[in-house]
């Protein structure tokens, strides 16, 4: 694995290998004091934020920290993007500087794939090797937090494959809904999408998984939901009629958090938005696995950089 | 070394048979041996802790744990730690998966520890076994015992408890079968086959 870029290029092995590997890291720091691995000992890793983030860039950066790894941080505010320099000079400019991985979020759908093709090419021409990782571009992919949301499933369900998830809410907007839809398929569940006909996207109909407009009728058979946050900074026209009729229609209540099996494990990428889409009495609760979701998401972060850095060069 | 503990015999691609150098009741009679060993050498010690180096590694130091007491031991508990995190070699082959890592309750700490695993040759693998041993814990002193000791050291590492020494070359394959994961308890010696 040279890249993560999308969760479409991984396959039902590689992606377990990658839940296997999360776990086996989090055994290996289990209990101990110094929780810190000498395994990327001398690797730069960089992350490259284009995007407000706070779970996903400080997850990456104490994953590449307990894996020994020097990281970097940089924002688009307060570095030479505010210059005007392009994405492809920062990118470069990070590569000669001796990035191993550098990791980017940023606002258009793609980005990490450009960065991609020019570490491809800096490559043949100069013999750098950096990987990129990608940590969300605009409303396409976020890998890392569909692994995650894997992993957490795989401790709470025992399995992925054979169950029926539900993703509830704003999949217009949400990379973590489309990196969800096609990782969780690829593992064998069964995926539901529950939102109003506005907030789902063109093309839905080909993705592998079923769509539904009725949240009260999904729940009773689903082994786990997981709710989107409405993404209001992304909302250019009028998607729904209030955010309190919202609620009503799609936010999880302790009434609806009933209707779940006693099983049902309720989800959510942060960050959230308590009254909205979720109710913090349901976000609070013993089936909520929002925070083991956020402690996993640092495994899952070795697990990539362990793939990605620390073997031989393909 | 990692070709080592691949243990799926059959000398197919190098025409030649394997030659068998523990049989079944060969390996049990060692591993009652090496249990007698590690009472006599731990006489003074009042907390044993078995540590193998997965998979075949951990799967001897379970059975010896059994042994020891069956032999009038203290039962020794028994854990697991996996060296890849910790390998120096990391760099020079495709990505390696993780393996079993579970420390007994109570840890290593002031505890007479004994690494247990199937083959040893450089050497590599304890040192790594080591220090995600020390990472855990400080042990009192650390003891180590293989099944099969085939020489070519590359570190000054020694073990304290052998099974059976075997004079190597290179290119020969050291196949241990066990039968929790191999179905039959066997060592053999593949000629020319290694790198």
């Amino acid at each position: 694995m040279k890249h993560l870029l999308s969760v479409t290029d991984l396959d039902a092995a590689t992606a377990t290998a990658l839940l296997d590997t999360s776990d086996r890291l989090r055994q290996a720091l289990l209990g101990r004091e110094v929780r810190k691995l000498p395994t990327l000992r001398g690797r730069t890793v960089i992350t490259m934020f284009y995007e407000d983030s706070t779970r996903t860039r400080v997850s990456f950066e104490i994953a590449g920290k307990w894996m020994s790894a020097d990281t970097v941080n940089v924002s688009a505010k307060g570095s030479s993007v505010s210059k005007g320099e392009s994405l492809r000079d920062t990118s470069l400019t990070l590569s000669a500087m001796g990035a191993d991985c550098v990791i980017v979020r940023h606002p258009a759908s793609g980005a990490a794939h450009r960065l991609a093709s020019w570490s491809d090419k800096d490559h043949t021409a100069t013999g750098t090797h950096t990987s990129i990782v990608n940590a969300g571009d605009g409303t396409h992919e976020h890998p890392t937090q569909a692994l995650l949301d894997a992993a957490t499933l795989r401790d709470r369900l025992g399995s992925v494959a054979g169950r029926r998830i539900g993703i509830v809410g704003d999949v217009l907007h949400s990379r973590v809904a489309r990196s969800n839809v096609f990782l969780l398929a690829t593992l064998g569940a069964e995926v539901v999408l529950i939102a109003p006909p506005t907030l789902l996207p063109v093309g839905v109909a080909e993705w592998p998984c079923r769509v539904s407009h009725e949240i009260d009728a999904e729940l009773p058979g689903l082994d786990a939901v997981m709710m989107l946050r409405v993404q209001a900074e992304r909302m250019t026209g009028g998607f729904f009629p209030s955010s309190r009729e919202y609620a009503i229609a799609y936010g999880l209540n302790d009434t609806r958090a009933a209707m779940l099996p006693e099983h049902g494990v309720v989800l959510h990428p942060g960050p959230m938005v308590r009254g909205m889409e979720i109710a913090p009495s349901v976000a609070d609760s013993a089936r909520a696995a929002i925070l083991a979701q956020v402690r996993n998401g640092v495994h899952v972060r070795m697990a990539v950089l362990y793939h990605l850095l620390a073997g031989a060069p393909e | 070394m990692a070709n080592d503990r691949r243990g799926d015999a059959g000398g197919e691609g190098t025409g030649l048979p394997d030659h068998e150098l523990l049989s079944a009741s060969d390996v049990t009679r060692t591993i009652a041996r090496i249990a007698h060993q590690i009472i006599e050498k731990t006489a003074d010690a009042e907390h044993v802790v078995l540590i193998g180096i997965p998979t075949r590694g951990t799967i001897l130091a379970r059975r010896l744990a059994a042994a020891v007491a069956e032999f009038g031991g203290t039962e020794p508990s028994v854990g697991t730690v996996d060296p890849t995190l910790y390998r120096d070699d990391l760099r020079r082959r495709p990505t390696r998966p993780l393996e079993d890592t579970q420390f007994p309750e109570g840890g290593v700490d002031d505890a007479l520890v004994v690494l247990v695993d199937d083959v040893l040759m450089s050497g590599r693998t304890v040192r790594a076994a080591l220090d995600a041993l020390s990472e855990h814990g400080r042990p009192r002193a650390v003891q180590l015992a293989v099944l099969v000791d085939r020489g070519h050291r590359e570190l000054p590492i020694r073990a304290d408890y052998v099974g059976k020494n075997v004079p190597t070359s290179r290119s020969e394959l050291i196949l241990v079968s066990l039968t929790e994961i191999d179905g039959e308890d066997r060592v053999a010696i593949r000629r020319g086959a290694g790198e």
